[in-house]
């Protein structure tokens, strides 16, 4: 059996390393291939020899080579499978919360062959010999393509800069302090002028801590009313309008992440109108959800910062999802261990998980009600890495095979088997949801396969 | 009704029966032996994370007057201060079969979060900035015992909205019973969008002449982070309720406690339009109430109640 490489994709300094496997060796039988990007939308037979997708033929019509398990494809879809630029896989410190195994086998669920980790770890991801001490983890356990992430300041202490140059030539795909915002407009501006000599684009989160000051969830009418402090939407947009100006001053590239806010948006929209290199990000739960879900205080479900905003903010997200101005969807996967979150509100950590369930929950509260076409949550669910040079995966012949296998009928309760994830905080945990991921196929490994199909029950 | 987290859980009818109840209380409380046997063999526990004079004991000569045994917990000198969570000091305390656990905590939702833990009948003394049902409820029997019927008042919440859950539970209660409610203060301390819950907002007293209640509350400068007013000194200018402000038929009410030359002037809390003192006293009756509507209940639809629900005790059966 052919072995993959344990060091693979892109270029440079490989920017993600995934464990070394068997390489896959597959027949998916008359499965809908839908790849937006390939413009593929019909029955294929889908073969998979020694970890590269061989053939995608006719329904029917491929006679499978020896050793080559054949699965039944039909009534389920093929995807080219997701990428995720923002998961926290708390490695080092707190793997109490997740590690690299237990976060990527999570992506894996959800149908990802790539994400990007992020470095507010115990302690930050600073020095060059974090990332290569990460990157060699990975290269053990990571059983999707991960990259990482270092901080932008050091120790994330926001104040001086990190040795970008030589943490790019460990293998540091970017830089960000997400988690905590770059109050110091200066700092950002000289990271921005160092990036035009190594690159790494800088991931922004987005608050001025002197508007949410100590706020745990949306300030309007629900915050009112609960009398929880408030996190006022321009803590997020003004943020937004003054990293893109600088940016655009020291023409970098900024990635804004978790988008919240209407006004965010318009930020976006101006930035990018006026020639900025800049993408933006939305998780799940803020298309999914508006603020009066905070109505039940379940901190473990509920509270993530940036906070779930108004109706109209969600509208104003999914519509920018739609118009392009959001460029992809990241999860901002935060696991949490229960006695964080088994706490009242205020007192809670903020973030929830979202890796296993991206797909589905966009699928149960955007695609079937007509809202956004499934299209458009395959593309951008898929596009996460594009800021970081890092292209969609595609489903064609004689590339790597990377794609995700569903069942778009099939429905489930969030948690009720458990999750691969170490920790429990799911915003959607107990929800019946709509479609679920059978199995993944990354960087040409059985990356995961739900329990009940591998058995061919499913 | 099992637990009482939120004035919003309560209809106008859970109101009017628990108000009803107190009446009964009220009356057993100016007799010479205070106390009924209602609660015998049931175990009450308060568990307060936050300093308190007036809700705690009051709750805690509640509960013995209906004869409950009482435990009381205070988080500084027990376990929490070891770190124990919420949770575990909760379930601890579940262990000796409490019929109610009555609970104040400085985080919002903290009373609701027992109900998922524990068997016992809950009740909130207040959570954060979230709500403090039963100031609400004496407050509404205050004002029933001295001026009739709430229908129709205008009262008018001045002061601190944006850290008091003592607002957030009357605005509600308030409307409930009829009334027109108006929140007034430094716009730094109303919070955003609050007249979604239906009342009027008011930025200074000029108006405050329309009101037949004025309902004070302190400036909770330990809940503040940052300066959410300028001084001390302007607001007392401000809106400082005194002589020149109060008009002779207006009544004003505070949930205590009384920061004397701040929100009031000295000569208005001693004065024959302050409901202060009375609050307290209503209180006791209030908190009887509702421990007994929580933990004896009302008698079965149709069925027969006990002929005598309040026999002082050692009376002959």
């Amino acid at each position: 059996m052919m072995r993959v490489p344990e060091e693979v994709v892109g270029r440079g300094p490989e920017p993600l390393v995934q464990r070394g496997g068997p390489a896959a060796d597959l027949l998916v039988r008359s499965v809908q291939v839908f790849d937006p990007g390939s413009g593929i939308d019909e029955a294929r037979d889908v073969l998979v020899e020694g970890g590269v997708l061989s053939s995608l033929a006719a329904p029917g019509t491929i006679a499978p080579p020896e050793g080559v398990e054949e699965i039944d494809g039909t009534g389920k879809h093929l995807f080219p499978a997701f990428f995720d630029p923002h998961v926290h896989l708390r490695t080092p410190g707190q793997e109490y919360k997740e590690d690299i195994e237990t976060g990527s086998r999570s992506a894996a669920a959800g149908g990802y062959a790539g994400i990007l980790a992020m470095a507010n770890t115990v302690p930050p991801v600073s020095s060059p010999a974090d990332i290569e001490a990460l990157r060699h983890r990975a290269s053990n356990d990571a059983v999707i393509p991960v990259g990482f992430l270092a901080t932008l300041s050091r120790d994330m202490e926001g104040r001086d800069l990190v040795d970008m140059a030589e943490l790019r030539e460990a293998g540091a795909v970017g830089f960000t302090d997400d988690g905590l915002p770059v109050t110091d407009a200066g700092l950002l501006r000289r990271a921005l002028r160092y990036q035009r000599m190594c690159g790494g684009t800088i991931a922004l989160h987005e608050e001025d801590p002197s508007l949410s000051a100590g706020g745990v969830m949306h300030e309007g009418e629900v915050s009112a009313v609960l009398g929880l402090r408030g996190i006022p939407s321009i803590s997020e947009s003004t943020m937004i309008a003054r990293d893109a100006d600088i940016a655009g001053y020291e023409n970098g590239r900024i990635q804004v992440q978790h988008l919240s806010a209407a006004e965010s948006v318009e930020a976006v929209r101006a930035a990018r109108a006026a020639g900025v290199d800049i993408f933006a990000e939305v998780t799940p739960h803020h298309l999914c959800l508006d603020e009066s879900c905070v109505r039940d205080l379940d901190p473990s479900r509920h509270k993530m910062n940036p906070p779930i905003r108004t109706a109209a903010d969600r509208e104003a997200l999914i519509g920018a999802l739609l118009d392009g101005t959001i460029d992809c969807i990241a999860t901002d996967h935060a696991p949490h261990a229960r006695q964080e979150k088994e706490v009242p509100f205020e007192a809670a950590a903020m973030g929830v998980t979202g890796l296993e369930t991206a797909f589905s929950s966009l699928y149960t509260h955007l695609v079937l009600p007509g809202t956004v076409p499934l299209e458009t949550v395959i593309e951008k669910l898929g596009c996460g890495g594009r800021a970081f040079d890092i292209e969609p995966f595609a489903v064609v012949e004689e590339s790597p095979a990377n794609f995700t296998l569903v069942d778009l009928e099939a429905e489930w309760v969030v948690g009720e088997d458990g999750y691969e994830s170490r920790s429990e905080n799911s915003w959607c945990a107990g929800e019946r949801l709509t479609g679920r991921v059978l199995m993944t196929v990354a960087n040409g490994q059985v990356a995961w396969r739900l329990r009940s199909f591998s058995l061919g029950v499913a | 009704m099992k637990n009482l987290l939120s004035i919003s859980d309560l209809t106008l009818d859970d109101l009017t029966a628990i108000l009803d109840r107190a009446e009964s209380f009220a009356e057993v409380s100016r007799r010479e032996i205070k106390k009924v046997p209602t609660l015998r063999g049931k175990t009450v526990v308060t568990l307060f994370y936050e300093s308190s004079t007036r809700t705690s004991s009051s709750f805690e000569l509640a509960a013995k007057r209906l004869s409950a045994d009482v435990m009381s917990v205070k988080a500084g000198g027990s376990s929490v201060e070891k770190g124990e969570s919420l949770r575990d000091t909760v379930e601890t305390l579940s262990a000796y079969g409490p019929a109610a656990i009555v609970i104040r905590h400085p985080n919002a939702g903290a009373a609701g979060m027992l109900t998922q833990w524990v068997d016992a009948s809950v009740v909130n003394a207040g959570d954060g900035m979230h709500q403090h049902p039963s100031q609400a409820l004496l407050d509404l029997f205050t004002l029933r015992t001295r001026i009739g019927s709430i229908d129709g008042l205008k009262i008018w919440i001045v002061g601190d909205v944006l850290h008091s859950r003592v607002a957030r539970s009357n605005i509600e209660a308030f409307q409930m019973m009829g009334a027109e409610v108006t929140v007034a203060g430094p716009p730094t301390l109303i919070p955003r969008e609050i007249e979604k819950l239906g009342c009027k907002v008011e930025f200074s007293l000029e108006r405050m002449e329309e009101a037949d209640v004025v309902y004070l509350l302190r400036m909770q400068s330990e809940r503040m982070e940052g300066n959410f007013i300028p001084s001390v000194r302007e607001y007392a200018r401000l809106f400082q309720i005194n002589e020149q402000r109060l008009g002779p038929r207006q009544l004003v009410m505070h949930p205590g406690p009384v920061n004397r030359g701040v929100e009031i002037a000295s000569e208005i809390v001693d004065s024959d339009r302050s409901l202060i003192s009375d609050q307290v006293e209503s209180g006791l009756a209030v908190r009887m109430a509702i421990l007994y509507e929580l933990l004896a209940g009302r008698p079965v639809e149709g069925g027969e109640g006990p002929s005598d629900p309040l026999p002082t005790i050692g009376a002959p059966a």
